[in-house]
This record gives C-alpha cells, structure tokens and sequence, in this order.
C-alpha cells in the first residue's frame, strides 16, 4: 500500500544508482530528517536532550564507524571504546593548546588522530584474522587505556586524571562546556552524525565499499581479481576509526561534559558492538535501529514505568499488549516459530501483571528496573533468534513485503 | 619469444604471437614436487587447454599463472618480457582474470556489485570524491557501469542484477563468476574447470559463451576442464599434465593420439 514500485521507471544508470531509487524511501527519509531537525529540538525536554537523543546519535555514529570495519570489510575489533577515547583526548588537547579553534572543525579533526592510530593498530590484520585479530584490537583496547591515564599531558596533569571539558564558544554562543544549552549540543551532534553519514553512505556504495566487502566475503579471491588487501584493510581500519574517534569526541564535549579514562574501557567498546551486530552489520541504517534499541528503549521503559499513570491504570498491561503485538507482527515477517513462544511469554507477563494489580500490589521502583533489564535482555535474544542479520535486515524483509502486500503471489 | 607468426587454425582463426611463456616451472610444497619443469606458451587470441588426470598439477599451474604461487625454478614471460615476482593483485593489474573451481563470488553483494568489482583495476578516483560522490567518482561509477552492462547482457544475467548473489543458483553462479572475470577486460582470462558440476545444458550455455568470448572480445583463453569432449570441441590446442609433468602438448587431435596422453588416461597393461 505505502511502498509501489510500479510506475518508477529509470532511464539512466545515474538515476538507478541513486541514493533513493524508490520514491517512497526519499519520502520517508524526509521525515524522519524533519523530525530530526524540527520537530525534535521545538518538542524535546532537557531529559529527552541529555538521554534519548544525543546518546543515540552518539552511538549510533560510533557504531557506523565500527560497522564500516567490522560489517563491511570484515575485520573483528575489539577496540571501539579506547578508539573513541583516542578522538576524545585528542579533541580535548586541541581545544586547549589552541583555545582560538572553531570546535566543530576541532571535533571533525580529532577523527584524524584516531584514524592514524587505528592504522597503526590494523596493522597485524595483514597477517591474522578473525578471532585472532580481535585479540589484536583488544591489545589496542588496554594500551591506549592505560596509556590516558599514566600520560598526564593528555589530560594537562589534572589532579583529577580527568578530561574536564571547557566553555567553548562559536559565534558568541556556548556550544560546549557547563555553560552549552542542549539544544545547542544536539544541533552540532546532529549535523555532524548527518554529515558523516552522507559520506558514509557515499563511500560504502562505491569502488571503495566494493573493495571492502569484497575483502570481507573471500579475501583470496578479492586479491586474485586486483584488490590489494593491505590498501583494502588499512583504509577501512583509517575511514572506521575516524569515524570513531569522530563519534568519542562528540561523546566527551556533547553529551558526557568530562571523562575519566576507564570510560573508554572495554564495556563501552562492547556496548558499541552490540548496537552494531543488533542493527545489522554491513548496513548504515541499522546502527541507528540498534542504537534506538539498546540506548534507547531501556530509558523510554524505564520512564513509562515509573509514571503515576503507568502504576494507577493498566496502561502497564496495554503497553505489555502492543509490545506483543509487534513481536508477533515481526515473527510473521520472519516466518519464526519462536514468536509464538515470545508472545505467549508477554501474554503470561500481562496476566501476572493484571493480576497483581487486582490484588493491589504495589511495585517497587528497584523491581521496575530489574524488570527493564529482564524485558531489553529478552528483546535482544528475541531479535537476534529471528533475524540473525540486525534490524536492518528486519526492516527489509517488511519493505519487501510491503511492496507486494496484499498480493504476494 | 620463440616466433611471433602465429597460425591458423582449423576454423580458420588468425591466432596470433606469444602472449604468455612458462619456461622450465618447478614448484615444490617442501618435498612434494607439484609441478615439474615445464615449459609451453600461450598466444594471443588461442583456447588453450590444460588437462590431466586427478593431481596432475593443472590448477597449480594455473595458480603460477595468475600469480598466487610463485614458481620455484622457471620463468614465467608474459607480453614479452620476463615477470618479476609479484603479488596476485599486481598479476591482475596487468590483464590477467581468473575464475575459480569452487565458485568464489562475493556472496553479500548483488550480481552487479560482484561484476563491477571486476572494474576496479579500471577505477582510481580519490577517497574524498567517492565520499562526497561528486566528480570524478561519480563519473567513473557511471562510465564503469556501462562497460559492466555490456557485460551482464552479453552473459544474459539482466534479470538477477540485484539479487544478491548468495540466492543464485549453482549455474548462474559460475556465470556470474564469468562475467567478474570479462568486466576486467583481460588480456588473458583463465578458466579453472568452468563446467565442473554442471548438466549437459548448462556445459552447452557455458561452452558458447566461452567461444564467444574469445570471438567477440578476442580474448585469449586458457581453461582447466575435465569434460573431455568439451575440451576437444572448444580448444586449439592442448597441454597434457600428469604427476607434475608434461606428457603432451598440441593440437585436440595430436593430443588424443598422443601413446602418453592415452597410458595416462587408461593406464598401460603391467
């Protein structure tokens, strides 16, 4: 109904290989970019600025980055976190020995420092691979963590051993610092994961993406046709840490305000491989889903939860209700037997729940919270057992249902 | 380069000079001798096959050739001048394509992005203008797709170009596989068992692109098959390989009178 493909012809290989062949995708891309960048920012509380959507961009970004080496040229790291801090210290030390710089170029130049430490470190991919390799990038993940905090020039010897972001102003106002206003904040973030995206977008479409999936699905082969894996590898490693490091910066002096150096230590870089393996690796769009996912949701339950309205009324139970029923609209896109178990399991949740609420049970915010954990947990098992390939590859399969529905024969 | 006449063969085909020379190849895996001082060439615009029994040495030979194994005594010459050790990529770089025994496509990608891989000898534009796909990327993406068309319709895989090559069937696969191989624009294409596994349909489909391969594009081709018919039906001529050696080296008929060629395939009575 929503997706018709008939009627869009293409007379040229330019309009075929544009980034929307599909109308309606263009359409839909519109308004989540108006939403992003009107809708949003006039709506959003402070709460909503400082958790759900500066956080999400952030890791969705950081996730992009890892994507693009992990997803598209195959390459396992284990080193997101401390690549990210890597950006992040290195925006931190521009800032201050050159207080004049603008901090947006600040932020897209500390890409660069991360980029060439990440080449250093995707050194050994020339000869190892695989599981072997992620060892390799988890050397790269205690090293630079140990190294910001033992180097006290990174941090300009604070007492603290912190990295203590400044007020930092363009065109007289605060993007960065105490004194920044989140909407100040979430604007820079969001043009900077936009752009980076575009060329994200851009490069994994071309001769270059070519080069790394091809590295990534049978690498002899890719040499034996004229690819040279050691240029291959390296500039993924170069393209994923950059836009990593991009995305540590954004993280420190956007969102975070200060960081010590075990916030780069190995949680975060898993925290990151989630998103990007539960969106879907070798795709742009599912590090976003995957990010909405795992950032997001556990604070959106969480806040639901936790209202008079949600504990007063059965919106508890109605909320347990449509839950299932979008884990049973999924489980009929992917044909998976397992959704029926999922829904029977939410059904018994809500029965327990409704019940509880009859005997006037009051529960607890503690109980709440485990809860949340519990419910995320099982979610991410669920998504995985039924579409193995992310949430990108979930959407898919619904757009090409939708193309042929109602008529699939 | 011994002559650079040429010949003419029995269809009455100009083939031309020497494209490619193996001058006394060894290649040895420690002990094992897998190869064993062999010499024979290839000219521009000829079939050329390569056969032999079971671990005769054919696909290794074909690995010395496309650069994946580097012999260990022997010259491999290769437009007139002596090859220096170089890397696979390098080899290829120079016009030699290869398609592989046990397909080996880019299962994650689209039959267009498999075939436009073949192109990326053929394309040198900067990082920074395919990342803002503006210029000279864009241009070359577009340029680079027409040749690949020409390609797609010549091998009619028009109506699977986007289907991502992990859901084709085995046929269409090795189809595929050619086409990556013919978007390079060889110099030379090597072929390793392009029919193994195939129906006689299918060996048939395959048999007439390859001829018309080398009939359109002139491409000099040099294939491994085990189809004895086929080989003698597509080929010019024909080297014979058995334990490391060569035991015969001629035209189809030449080779299938050949006292050797016949003891190695039927064995000789004790």
């Amino acid at each position: 109904m929503f997706y018709r493909t008939a009627g869009q012809f293409k007379t040229s290989y330019i309009a075929d290989q544009a980034l929307f062949p599909v109308k309606q995708d263009a359409f839909l891309l519109g308004i989540i970019l108006a939403l992003a960048w009107i809708v949003f920012p006039l709506t959003a509380s402070e709460f909503t600025f400082q958790t759900l959507l500066i956080p999400i961009l952030i890791y969705a970004l950081a996730a992009m980055g890892l994507n693009i080496l992990t997803g598209f040229a195959g390459q396992l790291s284990l080193g997101t976190g401390a690549f990210m801090g890597v950006g992040a210290y290195a925006c931190y030390k521009m800032v201050t020995l050159f207080p004049w710089m603008n901090p947006i170029i600040a932020i897209l130049l500390s890409g660069v420092f991360s980029a060439g430490i990440g080449v250093a470190f995707g050194i050994p991919s020339l000869r190892i691979k695989g599981f072997y390799l992620a060892i390799a990038t988890l050397a790269a993940q205690f090293f630079l963590v140990w190294l910001f905090e033992k180097w006290s020039w990174l941090y300009n010897y604070n007492a603290s051993g912190a990295i203590q972001v400044p007020n930092l102003e363009m065109f007289g106002v605060f993007v960065s610092g105490p004194q920044a206003a989140s909407v100040t904040e979430y604007y820079i973030v969001l043009f900077v994961v936009t752009l980076l995206t575009l060329l994200c977008i851009n490069l994994t479409r071309g001769n270059l993406g070519r080069t790394w999936k091809a590295t990534r699905d049978m690498d002899i082969a890719a040499e034996l046709i004229g690819i040279n894996l050691m240029k291959s590898k390296l500039t993924a490693f170069a393209v994923s840490s950059y836009v990593v490091g991009v995305a540590g910066a954004l993280y420190v002096f956007m969102w975070k305000g200060a960081a010590e150096p075990n916030v780069f230590d190995i949680p975060l870089s898993f925290q990151v491989l989630f998103i990007a393996i539960i969106g879907g690796l070798g795709s742009i769009m599912g590090n976003y889903l995957g990010a909405i996912l795992i950032v997001g949701l556990p604070v959106v339950l969480n806040v639901v939860a936790g209202t008079q309205v949600f504990q007063m009324s059965g919106l508890g139970a109605g909320m347990l209700v449509a839950l299932a029923a979008a884990i049973a609209f999924l489980g009929w896109v992917a044909r998976s037997g397992w959704t029926i178990g999922a829904v029977a399991g939410f059904v018994v949740l809500t029965l327990i729940y409704g019940y509880a609420q009859t005997q006037g049970v009051r529960i607890d915010s503690a109980l709440i919270e485990h809860i949340n954990v519990m419910i995320i947990g099982a979610l991410i098992i669920f998504f995985l057992i039924i579409e193995p390939h992310g949430l990108n590859q979930l959407w898919r399969l619904i757009r090409e249902k939708l193309i042929i529905w109602p008529f699939p024969h | 380069m011994k002559d650079t006449e040429g010949y003419v063969t029995a269809d009455g085909r100009q083939i031309g000079g020497t494209l490619m020379e193996m001058r006394n190849i060894t290649l040895r895996f420690g002990g094992v001798v897998a190869i064993q001082d062999i010499s024979f060439d290839i000219r521009e615009g000829e079939v050329r096959a390569i056969i032999g029994p079971n671990g005769a040495g054919k696909s290794s030979m074909l690995n010395v050739i496309s650069g994946f194994y580097t012999p260990s005594e022997g010259e491999v010459w290769y437009k007139g001048s002596k090859r220096p050790p170089m890397k696979p990529f390098e080899v290829a770089r120079q016009g030699v394509a290869r398609t592989f025994q046990n397909i080996a496509l880019f299962e994650g990608m689209t039959v267009l992005d498999n075939v436009m891989t073949g192109r990326l000898t053929h394309m040198n534009a900067g990082i920074a203008s395919q990342a803002l796909w503006w210029g000279k990327a864009r241009n070359e993406e577009m340029e680079n797709r027409e040749k690949v068309e020409r390609v797609i319709d010549f091998l009619e895989i028009q109506n699977i170009r986007k289907t991502p090559v992990g859901r084709l069937p085995y046929g269409l696969k090795k189809r595929v596989e050619l086409a990556r191989a013919l978007a390079a624009e060889p110099s030379l294409l090597l072929l390793d068992e392009p029919m193994a596994g195939m129906n006689v349909e299918e060996k048939e489909d395959m048999s007439r692109f390859i001829l018309d391969v080398n009939d359109e594009f002139g491409t000099t081709i040099c294939l491994i098959e085990h189809d004895m018919g086929v080989v003698m039906d597509l080929s010019d001529r024909v080297v014979v390989m058995d334990y490391g050696k060569k035991i015969g080296d001629g035209t189809p008929d030449e080779v299938r009178n050949n006292e050797d060629v016949i003891a190695a395939y039927l064995g000789v009575p004790h």
